[in-house]
């Protein structure tokens, strides 16, 4: 089955059964292997990209249900070779460690940052309640959101 | 004019930017399953036995099944079929008899997955089942031998004081012990019991082989290199120089890299050997979860005396671990666990008796603290329990016995240098206004009640007793052009920041800018065997060598100079008569040019005074201990017993922070993991087999259930660690976790829990006990 989607703001085609995911298709055809693999069943995250702007697993979607829609994956954030607020936070305040759970971790934080640009610390916990981070304690991750969040308010950088 | 050596500021002790952040934070760093795929690659499965012990008559490949594109390795395949360790007794695949439900005994491999999952199918095994031994109690009874002449893997005995005494004049320790017990005003006895934990590194495992004129080749998720290097010598044959290992980005491990790449590695390898194609085995999460390595159960019995003011006296320990069917790295886990067992604490006679035994069960292996956990639960517990006898807060009786400066171990070592236990215990209480709130008693709003309760302890920093002497941990610093440098060590970078930090050192060893040094990807091709990622040695102990490689390296460049410098010039005013003295990037060229190549190769040296008896488990049996306290507070519904875990306060001594920010990273992740063994982890058991081998039924904590973490970082340096004092960090705060959350959650319900995890079906259970007064 021939499936056209915008991944990360160009238009792509790929050619799959239906029934495949769109985890599969972002990382084989496709070559963008930024987004992880941790669990297949939709617990951990690790798999997170955006969907018209949500954010789903891709481990879920199956591909046949992404016929001309947007997707957003972590190759997509950065902005002409410079990093978001989000990943330069991520960077400097410990946000990432093994970074295995970080492109679904950055995703996750982006939707919500889109929706909600000053969120409380619960705020931040709960949208990435999803996102399993091993590493962390998430304590790093969660100042990392707070503070990209800050510098996207304060216009510290250019929001993807 | 000279433009260097640049006096850059120094960089140890800011919290730089990592390294390898900005790949991690744009996808674009490759975990091994993003490496592409290599032409005629193929993907591997293994076939693994169903029951955990039974006699394997043979292995049937269906016929109807099209077998012509499979690949199909049996243990008759294998050249040397042993899993190089420490005791060399786990076959890579399984023949004659099954131990282990779970254990490998055919690979098979195909490139099309679709295929290759139905060819799974068409294996079937041969398995007579035996009865199995599931429980370390019943194997340390020995019914049913199924390792060694006795099920025991290991056992240690660890005296001091009196007992010690009657062993040298050849009389039994245990009554000189029992003795000692006696004469104490306030004997308590208890047993404290741990569980499995899985590591869940989120990466599952995953190595790519495959077999060249240059020999045999691997690439995975791993933290030992030279150990996967020592499995194929072994197995294989090879020579060391046609054995390449090379780490991949890695997404995690806790010690779970650490020995099990091992076995996937040689899985592949074995296919592509046969397949004479590239060979990609990552494992899916529930084959991860059941096949892989997990945290020792243990069990410790402890009885302890001590005088009505709260002044330890005598201490009785028996540890019983778990190692499930194969050695692996149990002998030192149980050794850490049996060193630790005593707490961070002085006692005048000690005795403690440890043993591991094997089960029927998946192998057990390495993880994040490393037995000490297991055996740091079971003493803080205890002393709770001996703190409600005596009457009195388990803050006065743990401060007032917490080994200072002069004091000595359970093991006779005389703590000299770097000993924070009493300061970590002043900054948690004060960050956390603990006595405050201990004082106000239990806090009950509607069915919630709130409690707070802390640990102490120390961890032992580096290998354990004569290991550095025996390891002999080496590490290699290239002189690259224009003035750079590059680290070679086998020491990596599992998400921890091994290469940020060490670049940190070298850095300021040199007098270099940060980013004038590099770090060559581990590979046991080009670099040196430095020792494995483990026991929290990699800073402490390879980053001095570090340290020392760069300080040798920046000075032969400093002579460089110098050494150019025009005699005649000096003295003179700076006259113009004279060229201008060389930069040192000139001057490293210059001695590149000369050389070809200018490396500096250190090897780890022990500081002197370290001196261990193997015999006796005796004297120094780690260069320092990092020490720490952690406070927790929790709400624990009185209804459904869920506990929330509310705030976490850590004071931790690391010596010195190279990174501040990673490695408040470091204590909050462990802290957290810790609280997941505490309250939620659990690997369910039927028959041998577990029956929640998922990410949905196998619960790690969340971002709403981890608390907020206050870390406060106490820096004790250690006058023999790179940096300025550096210690181990990353095992440490796996340690006090746990019984901190158990303290808190008796002060806020009264229950005294002596069994992990603290789930609400155990606590409910408990508080029906209690209820029928038989709590205690
Ligand atoms: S891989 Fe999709 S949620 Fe885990
Ligand atoms: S950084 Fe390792 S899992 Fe989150």
């Amino acid at each position: 089955m021939k499936v056209s989607l915008v991944v990360n703001g160009s238009p792509r085609e790929v050619d799959l059964p239906p029934l495949s995911r769109l985890l599969d298709a972002l990382r084989g055809p496709l070559g963008l292997t930024g987004t992880k693999e941790g669990c297949a069943e939709g617990e951990c995250g690790a798999c997170t990209v955006l969907l018209d702007g949500d954010p789903v697993n891709a481990c879920l979607v199956a591909i046949g249900q992404c016929e001309g829609r947007r997707v957003t994956t972590v190759e997509g954030l950065a902005c002409a070779g410079h990093l978001s607020p989000l990943q330069r936070c991520f960077v400097e305040e410990g946000g990432a460690q093994c970074g295995i759970c970080t492109p679904g971790m950055l995703l996750s934080a982006e939707a919500l940052l889109a929706r909600s640009p000053d969120p409380s610390e619960l705020e931040v916990r709960e949208a990435l309640a999803g996102n399993l981070c091993r590493c962390t304690g998430y304590q790093r991750i969660v100042e990392s959101v707070r503070a990209a969040a800050a510098l996207r308010r304060g216009g510290g950088g250019a929001a993807p | 004019m000279a433009t260097s050596p640049p006096a850059s500021a120094s960089t140890v002790g800011r919290s730089v930017p990592r390294t390898d952040g900005p790949p991690k934070v744009t996808g674009a760093s490759r975990y091994v399953d993003d490496i592409p795929a290599m032409p005629g690659e193929i993907f591997g499965r293994t076939v693994r036995s169903p029951v955990p012990r039974g006699i394997l008559r043979g292995v049937r490949l269906d016929p109807a099944f099209d077998w012509s594109d499979v690949t199909v390795v049996l243990a008759e395949d294998v050249p040397v079929n042993v899993v190089a360790l420490i005791l060399d007794d786990q076959p890579i695949l399984a023949t004659g008899k099954v131990n282990h439900a779970y254990e490998p005994i055919v690979l098979l491999g195909c490139a099309d997955r679709l295929k290759l999952a139905r060819a799974v199918q068409a294996v079937a095994l041969d398995i007579d089942p035996l009865p199995p031994v599931l429980d370390a109690r019943a194997a340390l009874d020995g019914g049913e031998i199924i390792w060694g002449a006795d099920n025991v893997i290991k056992r240690y005995l660890i005296t001091h004081g009196c007992a010690d005494a009657a062993r040298e004049r050849g009389e039994a320790s245990e009554a000189a012990i029992d003795a000692a017990l006696a004469r104490c005003e306030v004997v308590v006895t208890g047993t404290y019991a741990s569980h499995h934990q899985e590591q869940l590194y989120i990466e599952p495992q995953g190595v790519i082989a495959w077999w060249d004129e240059a020999g045999a080749h691997a690439t995975g998720s791993i933290q030992c290199p030279f150990y996967v290097h020592k499995a194929f010598l072994k197995a294989f044959g090879l020579p060391p120089d046609r054995i390449h290992i090379t780490q991949s980005v890695t997404g995690g491990g806790f010690g779970g890299k650490e020995e099990y790449p091992s076995i996937i590695a040689l899985h592949a390898a074995l296919l592509a050997r046969k397949s004479g194609r590239p060979v990609r085995m990552i494992y899916d999460r529930t084959e991860d979860i059941e096949a892989t390595t997990k945290r020792h159960p243990a069990s410790c019995e402890i009885t302890s005396g001590c005088d009505r003011d709260g002044a330890l006296r005598a201490l009785k320990i028996r540890i019983l671990m778990d190692g499930g069917a194969y050695a692996t790295l149990t002998q030192v886990v149980l050794s850490r666990g049996a060193l630790h067992a005593a707490g961070a604490y002085r006692w005048d006679d000690v005795w403690i008796e440890a043993a591991a035994v094997a089960t029927n069960t998946p192998p057990n292996g390495a993880f994040r603290g490393f037995g000490a956990p297991q055996t740091i639960w079971a003493i803080e517990r205890h002393l709770d329990r001996v703190a409600r006898e005596l009457g009195c807060d388990p803050l006065d009786l743990k401060a007032k016995n917490v080994l200072r400066p002069g004091d000595s171990t359970a093991t006779g070592q005389v703590l000299r240098v770097s000993v924070a236990g009493e300061e970590c215990i002043t900054r948690a209480i004060a960050a956390s206004g603990y006595r405050q709130k201990r004082a106000a008693g239990p806090v009950v709003r509607g069915r919630v009640a709130r409690g707070i309760g802390l640990s102490v302890f120390m961890h032992g920093a580096g290998f354990t007793g004569s290991g550095e002497r025996y390891y002999k941990g080496k590490v290699a610093l290239d002189l690259a052009p224009g003035g750079r440098l590059r680290i070679r060590t086998a020491s990596t970078d599992i998400g921890q920041g091994t290469e940020t930090v060490f670049r940190q050192i070298a850095a300021d060893a040199a007098g270099l800018p940060l980013d004038r040094v590099e770090f060559a990807v581990p590979c046991t091709t080009t670099v040196p065997d430095s020792g494995p990622t483990v026991a929290s040695r990699t800073v402490m102990v390879v980053g001095s060598i570090v340290e020392a490689a760069a300080r040798e390296l920046a000075s032969r460049v400093r002579a460089e100079q110098a050494g150019q410098e025009p005699g005649a010039g000096e003295g003179d005013g700076g006259a113009a008569a004279g060229p201008p003295a060389l930069s040192f990037e000139e001057a490293a060229d210059r001695l590149l040019a000369r050389e070809g190549q200018v490396t500096s190769l250190k090897q780890y040296e022990p500081p002197d005074y370290v001196r261990w008896d193997d015999e006796a488990y005796k004297g120094d049996a780690y260069p320092c201990f990092g020490w720490a306290c952690d406070v927790v507070e929790v709400e624990v519904d009185l209804d459904t017993f869920e506990v929330t875990v509310v705030d976490f306060w850590s004071a931790t001594d690391v010596g010195k922070a190279i990174h501040p920010v990673m490695c408040k990273g470091q204590i909050e992740g462990g802290s957290l993991q810790a609280i997941g063994w505490a309250l939620s982890e659990e690997i369910v058991w039927q028959g041998g087999r577990i029956k929640n081998p998922r990410m949905t039924n196998y619960i790690i904590p969340t971002s709403l259930d981890a608390p907020p973490f206050h870390v406060v970082l106490v820096e004790e340096p250690f006058p023999f660690g790179p940096g300025g004092g550096a210690k181990g960090i990353g095992e440490m705060p796996m340690d006090g976790g746990a019984p901190a959350v158990a303290a808190a959650i008796e002060h806020a319900t009264g229950i005294a829990a002596r069994a992990l995890p603290l789930t609400p079906e155990r606590l409910l259970e408990a508080a029906w006990s209690a209820g029928r007064g038989e709590r205690l």
